[in-house]
């Protein structure tokens, strides 16, 4: 086996697999290893069987796991390594070593120039949210189910409640119904739905299936098996208004509550992470803070859309690349990313803004002064006619106009190295300013 | 008047059709809205996606399909219902027809992954 690459990749999700790609893009005669978890490449596209994805990138709408199918091919086509079935226990960050466990080899180390950080994210669960009441079975992350039902062909339930109207729960509550499940209701905190209106349409009416917008799941009651919940109005602060009470018989509860990056490994190994977006520092180039370590997909930050996760995936297997031609044509460190000199440019999320991709800018890595760089951001609450500002601590360097924003979408701006330039500033504030 | 909202994209876009003026199609941020928002009002029709049974190597497994084009949207619950009585034995190849001429709409249920043994 073998355990010296020029590239190793952490996940084999589409963002392991994009940047993989885009590492062999700019220089195919590197080697590149992709280690995944679990059995197939793919990653949670294996499971989400709908449609809805690769409109941007391919110009097409594909289902999860054609879309995956079209990168596992490009993977092959490419000669790139790939180990299933094997799990990533520890990275040394510092001299880029990657300690991982297999059947086959058992515990192996595996040394590399660069690292992509690509592990996906996880589920909150109900602990994250403190539903009260019962512990009895029957209580699903929206995810879980999702793997349950269209890979394991296994029925998680009669009636279902789903908690939260994100994109997985409103999915799940479609396919439930067309598996013959009868979903009684979608409950939602929020006065809005954090899911696309598609999905609202396509996934809840088209079934005559209920939403229920500033509400929240109170108490779930069993002993065995859930035998209901309590449902519950909630107030601008979100506390429950009592007397709003109402019981909803049922069997099961989905809970789609949210995603977190999936970094257990990269904060174990002492890497810097964002407490907005629960993913690593990074630069524009996609590197972390850790030179030569770089991140990308639902480990940096929760992306709605697949074919963004490619983008940004591709852009850090280019800069991967780049590092490791470095790195291999010297020796010493001195061709070091961290040697770089000049002006670092940070973005602050503020005003209705929750976060910025990336936090950091190095201007003279840009390239032209027409180059620009995108910059990936959510806001905190749904807006109407509003105006995107860019801002240094004095004034307002430019502004983007939007009709609506919501937090369920990541929005993107872009920034030219002449912009940041010209604001003199090495720290650039970003929010958001409503319109009358 | 009929307010609707297309899903063909995820832009999501809140349109107006006007019923007594040619289903006049307004708000739609390109064509495909209009065509979306005339046919949602006199044949909707849906992309399907659901699982088969394929048995591969004695152990059963699921394959992901879908319907090759959008069907009459009435169609949608007893179309998945159909594949209940499917179970492939062969391994299949992306875009493979699992499920022929669906309710004689011409449309098939194809493989959205290739599986083999
Ligand atoms: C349920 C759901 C529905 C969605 N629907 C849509 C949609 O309709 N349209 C759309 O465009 N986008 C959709 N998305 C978004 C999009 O699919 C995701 O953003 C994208 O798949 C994330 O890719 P990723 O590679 O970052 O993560 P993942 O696909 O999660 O891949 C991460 C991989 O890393 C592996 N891994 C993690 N830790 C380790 C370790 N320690 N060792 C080895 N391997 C490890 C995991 O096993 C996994 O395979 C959806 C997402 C979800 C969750
Ligand atoms: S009208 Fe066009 S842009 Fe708007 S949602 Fe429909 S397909 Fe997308």
């Amino acid at each position: 086996m073998k355990t010296e690459y020029d590239v190793v990749v952490i996940g084999g999700g589409p963002a392991g697999m994009g940047s993989a790609c885009g590492v062999k893009e700019k220089d195919s005669t590197l080697s590149v290893l992709i280690l995944e978890r679990d059995s197939t490449l793919g990653g949670i596209l294996n499971q989400c069987i709908h449609n809805g994805f690769g409109l941007h990138y391919f110009g097409e709408e594909l289902t999860g796991p054609e879309y995956a199918e079209r990168f596992i091919n490009r993977v092959k086509e490419n000669a790139i390594d790939v180990l299933t079935n094997t799990m990533v226990l520890d990275i040394d960050l510092e001299n880029k070593i990657i300690t991982v466990i297999n059947k086959k080899n058992g515990l192996v180390r595996i040394k590399s120039k660069a690292i992509i950080l690509s592990m996906g994210c996880r589920e909150r669960s109900r602990g994250a949210i403190n539903i009260p009441g019962d512990r009895p079975s029957g209580v699903f992350t929206a995810g879980t189910a999702q793997r349950y039902i269209n890979m394991e062909g296994f029925m998680v339930g009669k009636e279902v409640v789903i908690l939260g109207s994100g994109d997985i729960g409103l999915i799940m509550a479609r396919r439930l119904t067309l598996s013959g499940a009868k979903v009684l209701a979608c409950v939602e905190i929020c006065p809005y739905s954090n899911g696309l209106n598609r999905n609202i349409v396509q996934c809840l009416n088209d079934f005559d299936i209920p939403l229920y917008l500033s509400h929240t799941v109170t108490k779930i009651i069993g002993k065995e098996r859930v035998e209901a919940v309590e449902i519950s109005e909630v107030d601008k602060t979100n506390k429950v208004i009592e007397g709003t009470q109402q019981i909803l018989k049922c069997d099961t509860v989905l809970l789609s509550v949210g995603l977190i990056p999936e970094n257990e490994l990269s904060r174990n190994a002492g890497l810097k992470i964002d407490p907005h977006t629960n993913g690593a520092y990074v630069y524009e180039n996609m590197e972390t803070l850790s030179s030569g370590v770089f991140a990308c997909g639902n480990a940096l930050h929760v992306h709605d859309l697949v074919d963004y996760v490619t983008a940004e995936s591709i852009r850090a297997g280019h800069s991967a690349a780049e590092y490791a031609i470095k790195k291999g044509n010297n020796t010493d460190d001195s061709n070091n990313s961290l040697d770089y000199k000049g002006t670092v440019v940070s973005l602050k999320a503020t005003d209705g803004v929750r976060y910025t991709v990336p936090q950091f800018i190095r201007i003279d890595n840009i390239g032209a002064l027409n180059d620009k760089v995108d910059v990936f951001f959510r806001v905190g609450q749904p807006h109407k006619m509003c105006e995107i500002q860019v801002k240094t601590k004095n004034s307002v360097i430019t502004s983007f106009k939007r009709l609506q924003t919501v937090p369920g979408e990541m929005e993107k701006i872009s920034l030219s190295k002449k912009l940041l330039l010209d604001s003199e500033t090495d720290e650039i504030l970003i929010g958001i300013k409503d319109l009358d | 008047m009929t307010n609707l909202i297309c899903i063909v994209c995820p832009r999501g876009c809140h349109l107006t059709v006007d019923e007594k003026n040619g289903y006049k199609v307004t708000g739609n941020g390109c064509p495909r809205g209009e065509a979306y928002g005339k046919n949602e009002l006199i044949n909707p029709l849906r992309t399907v996606t659901a699982t088969v049974k394929i048995e591969l190597s004695g152990s059963v497994k699921y394959c992901p399909v879908k319907t090759s084009a959008p069907i009459p949207k009435k169609m949608v619950m007893d179309s998945v219902n159909l594949l209940k009585n499917v179970k492939l034995k062969k391994p299949v190849k992306l875009g493979d027809t699992v499920l022929e001429n669906i309710f004689d709409t011409g449309v098939n249920y194809i493989a959205t992954k290739t599986m083999e043994a």
